[in-house]
């Protein structure tokens, strides 16, 4: 049984109890302590610039050219804050419920608590650091709606609050590297984590340049290094978001929960051919005014302005009248499937569904929905050749967020002590399923707010600068990864990585993806093994390893996936419950909702390593829920 | 539409010290529904399983946000469509038959480092002179303390578009970087939280932007019309009002 080690007390004093119970460090201490943080998105520039603002000396590592392009920047719609601006009844304690209630009652509920008190400061620190957020003419901050919630309290920069928030941590990070407090290696990559008496001590690195292996030791390690969504091949993450660090780290002792709540948007724009390298979001903030319909007879293949108002099924408003076109992200996007597998999807393949801004276009003017989602309307021109003023949008969902990540306690803290991860990287905040513009709020929190304390807490207890580089296990973990390269080289197969990659991703979406069943789970499992066998068998890696080698990052990457994938669908064939994104169809209400068992599953599954070929073991942390009682969840 | 069949003639260079030269690929049965770096992706994967080296080029989000891409297609850095990224270009904007050119960006300021991929770093210095407002995490008054004009909200965020590509050095004749600095400089010098250090900003940023070997703007305005966030030259007008004011 797992302990999230969670301070006592009534749920709205643990945090400020946790703070005051840790001890500050003396600031002439601080900078002997080093710490290493991977990933510069929102998580792990906020963190890195916080600690280096507080003195610690800090090392980033990115695999991109740039803090800067961290996947975080792709994020389109907004960032939740429970600021109750707009007066309509928001507070700390309707965000968390909401929070815990979206991740259909699968997250813990004394981090989802902090994460509402401190989504208030995250809006007051980017707002400082010159976040152009959207504004009302008198010169205060707008708020827009988000799918899952009956209050206007999601903060926005056009649809491009992703990267607004991250040049904001991006320029407090460059302001510590200026001040030499932080130190940034970009175009590394980290290749294991180095792990000695137990605690995590540093990590491997590949210099992308010229293929350096090297080993950086640091008093503590932070992963923030996002999300496994890839694994499905596509998806709307960048093509080189990957699982590498957290899986490489898992293998090294850390425990890896909830893999299987993977988060499938409803609104992408359909696949369009086998080409694809990547899915396209559109943004939810779109089901403000967007309304979501299908034709209401199986294969009727008239243009949509040739079908009548009445032949028309505007099915999430139908289904769903309180939340409508704003219900959560699984609950839209089971929906979507449901009528395309009716037969009733529109577009090619008849895998889509509309989304339709006449209504609102009439309402009130093309120039105001040009000025809300402008970008986005671009976006969807550009990519499919048509003109969404004209006619409605087609959507279908695709894989986006991935809830599950290593296992962290209260002060996001793996089972490895001195290992902490924040952000996507981590399992803690969302449960089955996360709400829209969750993210960017989790990753901000963590980073700006939550880890400062947290590794300060832990620091106190260790000797700074106590393990050096020649350590057996750090030499242990250079020849190892020196090896794994060198075997990926010498395989000189026939296929790219991307071949594999593809195959692999075929088989997760059919079998693991928006419906999963004890049968397509366990013809996955069979599946796997196969692709991966083929893979070391008949991978191509030209070029050197000395050198700069796109394709052998992509092959390493894989490699982990391949292994990853298999756990994932491990976890999700033991969780015999549907939930959130996780949808059992042999656990379904009546109407086809997502049918929990509260008994048996009200519980985090972290999953142990014990070595290739054998079946990790399964660790539970029980889930309470104190303070929000127990529901099946209702968006109608 | 049809598939297209394309040639494509692409600089291939192994590193900044060796020499490059342009070498011809076929590029068959191109779906125009494929973006520019799908079609690259199919080329190279026909590479791999030869066991030859693809063609390097970056990319990230393939959503035109992440400014990685980065490739002068026909003369054009990101290519001839207006607003667009490399990765967001589409080739149904291509004619069967035709041939393409594909370039590195090429400055002084980029170093190569392999093919189509070079070296931004430049970038990320000028923002570490001054990129930032000074602000520590915790220390931020409340958001509505802060009141900003709509008008001038807007101006800052059509500033902030910025993504960083490069695009506005690889177009400009004497490479230089007015523009990716102005964004910055003009985004913060319309809040209110950028005031107190406008004036230092502004030098040590322009300081560092002359020390990586970035050329001066003699406004002939190609930056702006390859910007891929189409930002506009007045970015470049209120750098300068700002550098002289410091």
């Amino acid at each position: 049984m797992l302990n999230a080690s969670i301070p006592e007390g009534p749920i709205a004093d643990k945090w400020a109890s946790y703070c005051d119970a840790s001890k500050p460090i003396n600031p002439a201490n601080k900078r002997k302590y080093h710490v290493i943080v991977v990933g510069t998105g929102l998580a792990g520039a906020s963190a890195a610039a916080s600690l280096g603002e507080l003195g610690f000396r800090v090392s980033t590592f990115c695999f991109q050219d740039s803090p800067r392009r961290a996947h975080s920047i792709a994020a389109q719609g907004g960032i939740n804050a429970a600021k109750n601006y707009k007066n309509d009844g928001d507070s700390v304690h309707r965000l968390f419920y909401d929070t815990i209630k979206g991740g259909d009652f699968r997250s813990r509920e004394a981090n989802v608590y902090r994460l509402a008190q401190l989504s208030v400061k995250i809006i007051d620190q980017c707002v400082a650091q010159g976040v152009p957020f959207a504004r009302e003419y008198g010169g205060l901050l707008d708020n827009r709606s988000f799918g899952g919630s009956l209050v206007s309290r999601t903060f926005y920069a056009r649809g491009q609050t992703g990267q607004q928030l991250l040049l904001g941590a991006y320029g407090a990070l460059n302001r510590q590297i200026a001040a030499g407090t932080v130190k940034s290696y970009p175009r590394t990559e980290m290749q294991d984590l180095v792990v000695i008496d137990g605690q995590a001590k540093g990590i491997i690195t590949r210099d992308l340049l010229t293929g350096e292996l090297r080993a950086h030791m640091a008093d503590c390690v932070v992963l923030a290094t996002g999300g496994y969504g890839p694994v499905f091949y596509l998806s709307t993450n960048a093509v080189g978001c990957n699982v590498t660090a957290t899986y490489r780290a898992y293998k090294k002792g850390a425990f890896f929960a909830n893999p299987c709540y993977t988060q499938i948007h409803p609104t992408c724009i359909p696949q369009s051919g086998d080409h694809q390298s990547k899915l396209t979001l559109m943004s939810e903030s779109l089901r403000n005014d967007g309304r979501v319909w299908v034709p209401l007879k199986k294969g009727d293949a008239r243009p949509q302005e040739q079908i009548p108002e009445s032949e028309r099924d505007y099915y999430l408003e139908r289904k769903y009248p309180s939340y409508g076109n704003l219900a959560p992200r699984d609950i839209s996007s089971r929906a979507a499937k449901q009528v395309c597998d009716e037969g009733r999807g529109v577009g090619p393949g008849g895998r889509g569904v509309y989304l339709d801004f006449s209504d609102s276009i009439k309402r009130l003017g093309q120039d105001v929905i040009t000025a809300r989602y402008g970008n986005l309307f671009d976006m969807y021109a550009k990519i499919t050749g048509e003109n969404p003023y004209q006619t409605p949008m087609r959507i279908y969902p695709a894989v986006h967020y991935t809830m599950g990540g290593l296992w962290v306690d209260y002060g996001l803290m793996s089972n490895l002590p001195g290992l902490f991860v924040l952000g996507e990287a981590n399992f803690s905040d969302h449960g089955a399923n996360r709400l829209g513009a969750s993210a960017l709020m989790q990753g901000l929190a963590d980073g700006y707010f939550v880890l400062p304390y947290t590794v300060a807490s832990y620091l106190n207890h260790v000797k700074p600068g106590a393990i050096k580089n020649t350590d057996a296990q750090v030499t242990g973990g250079l020849r190892e990864t020196h090896e794994s390269i060198v075997r990926l080289m010498s395989v000189r197969g026939k296929h790219s990585p991307d071949y594999f990659h593809r195959e692999l991703g075929k088989i997760m979406w059919n079998d693991c993806g928006m419906a999963r069943t004890e049968q397509s789970l366990k013809n996955a499992l069979s599946e796997i093994p196969k692709i991966r066998e083929a893979f070391w068998k008949d991978v191509c890696v030209p070029g050197s390893s000395q050198d700069y080698n796109p394709v052998l990052e992509k092959a390493s990457r894989v490699a982990d996936f391949l292994e990853f994938a298999e756990l994932l669908c491990l976890d999700a064939l033991e969780r015999r419950e549907s939930c959130g994104g996780h949808f059992r169809e042999e656990f379904q209400t009546e109407d086809g909702e997502a049918k929990r068992d509260d008994k048996n599953f009200s519980h985090v599954a972290a999953w142990e390593y014990r070595g290739s070929g054998q079946k990790p073991t399964r660790h539970q942390e029980e889930l309470a829920f104190e303070n929000i009682a127990l529901a099946q969840r209702s968006y109608k | 539409m049809s598939l297209l069949n394309l040639k494509l003639r692409v600089w291939r260079q192994k590193n900044g010290t060796s020499k490059g030269a342009f070498v011809n690929y076929d590029a068959p049965n191109i779906s125009p529904d494929m973006s520019f770096l799908e079609m690259l992706d199919v080329v190279n994967e026909k590479l791999i399983t030869q066991n030859q080296e693809p063609i390097a080029f970056e990319s990230d989000c393939r959503e035109g946000i992440c400014g990685a891409c980065s490739m002068v297609i026909n003369g054009i850095p990101h290519g001839k469509e207006r607003g667009t990224t490399a990765c967001q270009l589409h080739m149904r904007h291509f004619k069967n038959g035709e041939t393409i050119v594909i370039e590195p960006w090429r400055a002084r300021a980029f170093p190569l480092i392999k093919d189509l991929v070079v070296d931004r770093t430049a970038f990320d210095r000028i923002q570490q002179a001054g990129g930032f407002v000074s602000v520590n995490t915790g220390s931020a008054p409340d958001a509505h303390a802060i009141l900003v004009h709509k008008d001038n909200a807007e101006k800052a965020f059509d500033a902030a578009a910025c993504i960083g590509c490069g695009a506005c050095v690889a177009a400009c004749k004497n490479a230089s970087a007015m523009l990716f600095v102005g964004s910055k400089i003009s985004q913060l010098a319309h809040l209110p939280q950028g005031d107190p250090e406008r004036k230092r900003r502004a030098k040590a940023m322009v300081m560092q932007m002359d020390a990586e070997g970035f050329g001066s703007c003699t406004n002939t305005l190609e930056c702006e019309a390859v910007c891929p966030k189409e930002i506009s030259t007045r970015v470049i007008a209120e750098l300068n009002w700002e550098f002289m004011r410091s």
